[in-house]
């Protein structure tokens, strides 16, 4: 690939448990460093203004989202990418809480929901409805109306998540 | 259809059945069956267009007018070309020598225009796409776009519809106007209905605005060519390809035999990915001229500014008589439809409301003189509820304005001019036939679900705490599976009508039953409900159905018309799914039989098996062995016997031909019917709405996934909450967009939304395949009875009339401040 104008850096970082090193753009996207260079698909770009929330991921534990940093910010961090929520195509609690309650349709928004809400729960194991509200109130959906993720994310902390509706 | 109305309770909200649902007989139809899709989906494993990556593809970028209305001087790709890992550029220029204009659907003066794939002269709306990069990265590929310098001359603006009806400045030359469609529809006797009114309600102005659905996912498109077939691939997010082709191949000089699309997983669509031909020419002329697969993700800005808003109307001296007791005879109304910049899709919103011409009441008489425009904006396209939702705002908004004025109660007026269930099926005078439904049933569930007896109580206890509480009522059809002969309304000479859709069905030779579809799902579930169909039909589980993703124009299984967009999937495309699934069925009989040595009638599929009905165990066939038979172990079937176990059905409606004179004919097939009712909170300090109660109630026949079903309500209930209260594309007088991003065009939010209280009845469809309507795109319910809802509560503070159909605070706040301003709006001339 041709030289762009912007230099590059070394990184190295831990991807859903992986040790990686790269030599990356300094001006590129944390996001499209987890996209187009890690080839790690599942993390989605909605907006230019990091409002939908569509490429959270975890760094260091928190939810952020990834296309609100440099790749190069990410230097020495540990980040968790929707990939890793499951492990062997085992569902999660709560990924198996999004099929099981309808969260989803398109499935674009999917991920992005999924970390902020594994990252609520992990702080916050028995969120009310309003504290998962407020949880993913950076995360747009344009397909649910919110009704059935909401719902998803509350069976799971009240440990019928994979109950049907 | 007489309706027995049997209440069902199921899952926390209310169901009634009218009438026996003809479903096959046992089954997964009917089952709220978890999607399939979604497994792949929550790991982050779906394939969305982005995620395609080519062997030296090139990214691209579009360069984009700054302006509203402007010459273009001159355009230099000189410098962009010098950039380090900048593949190529192409310009208008280029377009205009490779390509043909667009196809026009409408007559004069609107059919002159010239629409190509990029500006060629003359830029007209912000964000028109003037030129495209192509480089090694997305990064560059935008540093190079703003090294093309393009010099610019600034002609006037139009920003709004009636000043562009004067054609003082013209915007398409060739056009010599900026109309671009115009015609009066008129059935019935509207002069002699408002002659013969105890009160006729005049209301001057009420204006629709302009948003759209905003998919999440942007548009896009990775495109390669085949120098050696002439051939390009398509991996996109078009989500009607049939008709996308009939654009772009003419245009590109090629056969539609050249273009091949590709769809996986798709981000959401609403309409807004039907009108994607001018950029996707564009990546196929670079896909050529450079010789590496080209790729363009549009960014949000780009898709607010420029890509696809929903339709703008304005309605103009509206005249309604009404008897004393409240019947309504008849209604007048000047339609000025705003299209933007260039029809694409359009004139066909001049006559796709006219599908739900009476809404849901029982007018007869009703003449629309519609106008459409073009002015300095974004081009439309079809959004959720597409043309509909205008005219059904329209009639919604003359109920409860009528109701105002009248002092007449607005669920009373409704119940008394709705269509009635024993009306059903209902000729509207315009020759559309309402399948099935009951209004009245449906409306008294709503009033149930938001406990519409307590609202006066409610009302008071607001008012002990500042605040203004209404109540109001949506009431939609969601009309289903188009005729497209109704275009022959705006333009006879074009060579459309009817519809179809494809679907193949397969029995593999492990037994593998594989179904592929000609529709584009953007999250409906299609795979789940099609496994669902076929599993009934087959005899097996709908684990054993595979159902491939997306679309692929190289499956054969599509139609002129395929695509997932107005609310025809469960006719149409289901349809396609049972008719070729019936074909096979017939065939793995006729196959058993043969080889059980057994008549037909005597063969049941069942389980996985093929078998003797009450037969020894053993005679029985597996799917395996049907399959492994005919594609791999055939040489003992007889050679006047061929089955091929695989099969291809084209669902073909039946709809008549329309008639052109009296703009009559049956538009479209089903309609599924919506009761939305909220109650609202105002806070007078503020202008801020606060929903507190709200409930959607909607009929759609039979649902084959209830589960699906609610949620395509909750998501057309969130587009149409949006809409009410905060979704508004606005432009100042220089036709730049203010609202071109998630932060200035605020979508509902997991804190914006109420808590849903849905409702369910079915009254299944007389006309349709499984008796399933679709209903994907709602009516906008939510959109009337918002507007309703803040009407109701205005009420006691100085009565103001909503007018327009976004009411954010600042809006509401106004007719807090000057009622008498909206009030102006409207007066009642009575004998």
């Amino acid at each position: 690939m041709s030289a762009a104008p912007a230099a590059s850096r070394a990184i190295s970082l831990e991807v859903n448990g992986e040790a990686i090193e790269y030599e990356v753009h300094a001006r590129r996207l944390l996001v499209h460093f987890i996209r187009d260079d890690l080839g790690l698909t599942g993390t989605h770009v909605g907006c230019d203004t990091g409002n939908c929330g569509a490429c959270t991921i975890h760094l260091e534990g928190d939810s952020v989202k990834s296309c609100m940093l440099l790749a190069v910010q990410a230097d020495g961090a540990r980040i968790l990418t929707v990939e890793g929520l499951a492990g062997d195509g085992e569902l999660t609690t709560l990924q198996s809480a999004f099929n099981e309650h309808h969260a989803l349709q398109c499935g674009y928004c999917t991920p992005g929901m999924l970390m902020s809400a594994a990252a609520l729960l992990e702080q916050n194991p028995h969120p009310t409805e309003d504290e998962v509200r407020v949880a993913l109130q950076g995360n747009i959906c344009r397909c649910t109306g919110y009704v059935n993720i909401i719902e998803a994310v509350v069976a799971v902390g009240e440990g019928r998540g994979d109950e049907p509706n | 259809m007489s309706p027995t109305n049997r209440l069902l309770q199921g899952q926390g909200s209310t169901v009634v059945e009218t009438g026996a649902p003809e479903v096959l007989e046992k089954g997964y139809i009917g089952q709220s069956i978890p999607r399939r899709e979604d497994k792949r989906l929550v790991q982050g494993l779906g394939t969305f267009f982005d995620d395609v990556r080519r062997h030296g593809m090139g990214y691209v970028h579009f360069v984009r007018s700054p302006y509203a209305h402007a010459k273009i001087v001159s355009i230099d790709v000189a410098r962009a070309l010098e950039l380090d890992g900048v593949y190529g550029t192409i310009t208008g220029d280029e377009v205009a020598i490779h390509t043909d204009p667009f196809f026009e659907m409408s007559v004069e003066p609107g059919g002159n225009i010239k629409d190509y794939a990029l500006a060629v002269g003359r830029v007209r709306h912000m964000g028109e796409p003037v030129a495209a990069v192509c480089a090694a990265t997305r990064e560059l590929a935008r540093d190079a776009a703003d090294l093309v310098e393009v010099e610019y001359d600034p002609l006037p603006v139009l920003v709004d519809a009636e000043e562009s009806l004067k054609d003082e400045t013209i915007l398409h030359d060739d056009a010599g106007s900026n109309t671009v469609w115009s015609g009066v529809f008129d059935w019935g006797d509207v002069d002699q209905a408002l002659a013969d009114a105890d009160h006729v309600v005049k209301i001057e102005k009420l204006h629709f605005h302009r948003f759209s659905s905003t998919p999440l996912e942007c548009a896009g498109a990775l495109v390669e060519y085949d120098k050696g077939t002439d051939e390009w691939t398509l991996h996109c997010n078009h989500q009607m390809p049939g008709v996308g082709a009939i654009w772009m191949a003419p245009a590109l000089r090629t056969g539609i035999d050249k273009l091949r699309f590709v769809t996986q997983d798709i981000g959401g669509g609403f309409g807004n990915k039907i009108c994607l031909h001018p950029q996707y020419v564009v990546l196929c002329l670079l896909a050529r001229k450079l010789g590496r697969p080209v790729q363009w993700t549009e960014w949000r800005t780009d898709q607010h500014t420029a890509n696809a808003h929903g339709n703008e109307r304005t309605f103009l001296d509206v005249e309604v008589g009404v008897m004393a007791d409240g019947t309504m005879t008849g209604f007048k109304v000047r339609a000025l439809d705003d299209c933007g910049a260039f029809p694409r899709y359009e004139p066909l919103g001049c006559i796709i409301w006219a599908q739900v011409t009476p809404g849901l009441y029982g007018w007869r008489s009703i003449r629309v003189d519609f106008t459409q425009v073009c002015t300095n904006k974004s081009p439309v396209s079809p959004n959720r509820g597409y043309s509909r939702m205008q005219h059904l705002w329209l009639t919604e908004r003359i109920i409860d304005i009528v109701a105002t004025e009248l002092d007449l109660d607005p669920v009373e007026i409704r119940k008394k001019n709705y269509v009635k269930a024993e009306q059903m099926p209902y000729e509207t005078p315009n020759g559309c036939v309402y399948d099935s439904g009951d209004y009245a049933a449906a409306l008294d569930i709503a009033l149930d679900l938001i406990d519409h007896g307590s609202i006066e109580e409610r009302r008071k206890e607001a008012a002990s705490r500042g605040k203004l509480l209404g109540f109001g009522i949506g009431s939609t059809l969601d009309s289903g599976t188009n005729n497209f002969g109704q275009s022959t309304l705006l333009n006879p000479d074009l060579q459309f009508s009817g519809n179809n859709e494809a679907a193949s069905v397969k029995l593999d030779i492990f037994g593998e039953v594989v179904v592929t579809l000609g529709t584009v799902p953007q999250g409906q579930g299609h795979e789940t409900t099609s496994a669902q169909v076929v599993a009934d039909i087959l005899g097996c589980p709908p684990d054993q159905v595979n159902v491939r993703r997306g679309h692929d124009t190289w499956f054969n299984s599509h139609a002129g018309f395929s695509g997932t967009y107005a609310s025809q999937f469960a006719f149409t495309g289901l349809g396609a799914v049972k008719g070729a699934a019936e074909l096979l069925r017939t065939e793995m009989v006729q196959l058993a039989a043969a080889v059980l040595q057994a008549p037909e009638e005597a063969i049941e599929l069942a389980d996985g098996f093929a078998r003797i009905k009450d037969g020894p165990e053993e005679a029985a066939l597996p799917f395996m062995a049907l399959g492994a038979i005919v594609n791999a172990n055939n040489a003992f079937l007889p050679p006047d016997f061929n089955p091929t176990l695989n099969h291809r059905y084209v669902c073909r409606p039946y709809f008549g031909m329309v008639d052109t004179e009296k703009k009559t004919g049956q538009l479209t097939l089903t309609y599924a019917t919506q009761i939305h009712a909220a109650v609202v909170e105002i806070d007078p300090e503020t202008g801020v709405v606060d929903l507190v109660d709200y409930a959607a109630v909607d009929d759609c026949g039979v649902r084959i996934n209830p589960m699906i079903v609610e949620g395509q309500v909750h998501g057309a209930t969130a587009h149409a909450i949006g809409a009410a209260l905060s979704e508004e594309f606005v432009y100042d007088e220089e036709g730049t967009l203010l609202t071109s991003n998630f932060y200035d065009y605020h979508v509902p939010h997991a804190l914006d939304m109420p808590p849903l209280k849905t409702g369910a009845m079915e009254s299944p469809s007389p006309v349709a395949p499984l008796g399933a309507k679709g209903m994907g795109e709602g009516g906008g319910g939510g959109i009337h009875c918002i507007c309703a809802a803040i009407q109701d509560a205005l009420a006691s503070a100085g009565k103001a009339i909503v007018y327009t159909s976004c009411n954010p605070p600042h809006r509401v706040w106004s007719m807090l401040q000057d009622p008498e301003a909206t009030r102006a709006n409207v007066s009642v001339t009575s004998k």
